[in-house]
């Protein structure tokens, strides 16, 4: 069983007038870490979003941990961890309450609810900050609680936009460490637009440009694709680059 | 000393803490365990370890943080956590019309402030408790299992828990009918959910508010009479739209469970 099975994917946003965010994507992703690369627009946040199932898919079919995403959400969404571009949160909270409070939305059984919070908070590095309120806390350390609350219910499709955002280069690797960590037991989906997280940390490489799938393969295939005269620092960046360019040809942006 | 290890009756002693036991003795018992692990081993035979678990055991099961977080966890499986100061709010504003009241102004042919404001106070309640522009977590919450109609109902009953006793209180002091009030108030907040399943939460909000307050507000200001939706004609009306959003809440339920629902 595979824990994302989308086939032929459209995703419209925006209403009458919108556009096809997602369009057309074929995509059979199983356990392990996955990233998801693209330029700023190609479709990312809304894939994520819908693979998190807010957001309903306009056609073709997609099933998630082997049940299909249009009927009854809840059994799924027990066993989803997401973390969503903009992760908004409470600030009079503390850190183990707020925690505690996304544990009891996603239905944990109350009596297992204190123990998990305590260890999705020492995964983050989080323990000595329990007691304190989410408005004392820096920028990366509200986005390791957001990694918290995504994994407290050890979930096995883990869903999270732009993790990477504001964690210092020490955290990152930490963080890179963390969800090979989780990767051996879940499927693990990591949208960013950071080609190094991906090349330290993913075992697979999805790429996507304007709604499309353009390439999926190991991190070292994606670097075959580049070559010397393609825009880049690293291999993997001159492969990222040769892949989208081929596309979008033009514009310096 | 290695030769001389002590008796079972002494070190049953030393173990239980007998103050009995002459200095010298219990010097020389000490500094024996010291250096010999098996007596040391003598020392703590299982009843003993069994003995401090029987008596750990029962405070382990009551340490003083669990009761403390049940509690809390109560109070926002009903509250939303945006929702507090919006709520603090609302009861200010039901003071006001009171004070204001009493005070002697009033719009028109009487009509107290606290009817005009009456529909209005629960749909800011309710657009506090699911939408993207007052619930910073509102992504979040949307993914979660516990999404979904019935968690609208909750937060919504605790926004109605404060507005309706407070929206009591006020006509108690200033001698409006309840039936003048309930069924408007209650019809908006079943009417913000309906239109909220189609546009979401915080339009609807907007949308009503402003439509009370220039078909109803409005003209009663301007012409200084009574609004005949606010009399007791009305009544089968309010219950009539009342029973149309909760059709259409029941019909349009799965919007709460995505992000539609929150625009």
């Amino acid at each position: 069983m595979q824990a994302i099975e989308a086939d032929n994917l459209v995703v419209r946003v925006g209403g009458r007038k919108g556009r096809d965010a997602v369009n057309g994507l074929s995509l059979g992703l199983g356990r392990g870490v996955h990233g998801l690369l693209g330029p700023n627009g190609a479709g990312k946040t809304t894939l994520i979003r819908t693979l998190a199932t807010v957001q309903s898919p306009t056609s073709g079919t997609l099933s998630l941990l082997g049940t299909p995403a249009n009927g009854k959400l809840r059994p799924v969404r027990r066993r989803l961890g997401y973390l969503p571009q903009h992760f908004g949160f409470y600030k009079r909270f503390k850190v183990r309450e707020f925690v505690e409070y996304l544990a009891w939305l996603k239905e944990m059984p109350p009596a297992r609810i204190p123990a998990a919070v305590r260890e999705a908070l020492e995964r983050v590095g989080l323990t000595d900050r329990a007691e304190d309120r989410m408005k004392s806390l820096s920028g990366g350390m509200v986005r390791r609680v957001g990694i918290a609350q995504a994994i407290v219910n050890e979930p096995e499709l883990l869903l999270l936009d732009e993790p990477t955002v504001g964690l210092d280069p020490a955290q990152r690797l930490r963080f890179r460490e963390l969800v090979v960590e989780l990767g051996r037991e879940a499927c693990v989906l990591i949208s960013t637009h950071l080609v190094e997280d991906v090349a330290a940390a993913c075992t697979d490489v999805v790429l996507v440009d304007q709604g499309s799938l353009v390439f999926r393969g190991t991190p070292d295939d994606l670097a075959t694709a580049g070559t010397e005269a393609h825009v880049g620092d690293s291999p993997i960046e001159r492969g990222y680059s040769a892949l989208i360019s081929a596309k979008t040809a033009g514009g310096a942006w | 000393m290695t030769t001389d290890h002590p008796a079972d009756h002494l070190l049953h002693r030393y173990s239980q803490g007998d103050p009995g036991i002459p200095a010298d003795e219990l010097w020389a018992v000490e500094s024996h365990l010291e250096t010999c692990a098996p007596c040391r081993a003598r020392l703590a035979p299982e009843p003993i370890a069994e003995a401090v678990w029987a008596s750990l055991s029962p405070l382990l099961d009551r340490t003083p943080q669990m009761p403390r977080a049940r509690a809390w966890r109560r109070v926002h499986g009903w509250v939303s956590p945006a929702a507090g100061p919006w709520l603090a709010m609302i009861l200010l504003v039901i003071a006001a019309a009171v004070v204001l009241d009493r005070a002697g102004f009033a719009v028109g042919d009487r009509v107290s402030l606290v009817l005009l404001v009456a529909p209005v106070l629960p749909v800011l309640g309710v657009a506090a408790s699911w939408g993207r522009s007052l619930d910073p977590a509102w992504e979040l919450t949307a993914a979660t299992p516990r999404a979904g109609l019935p968690l609208v109902f909750r937060r919504t009953a605790a926004v109605l828990a404060v507005v309706v006793p407070g929206l009591a209180v006020a006509s108690l002091l200033t001698g409006a009918g309840f039936g003048r009030w309930l069924l408007p108030c209650l019809a908006f907040t079943v009417g913000t959910l309906a239109l909220g399943t189609l546009v979401g939460v915080t339009r609807a909000a907007v949308v009503l508010i402003a439509a009370w307050a220039l078909v109803i507000v409005a003209p009663t200001i301007a012409f200084s009479r009574t609004s005949v939706v606010l009399g007791a004609a009305a009544a089968p009306v309010w219950v009539a739209l009342l029973g149309a959003g909760l059709v259409v809440l029941a019909l349009r339920r799965m919007a709460f469970t995505r992000l539609e629902g929150n625009r």
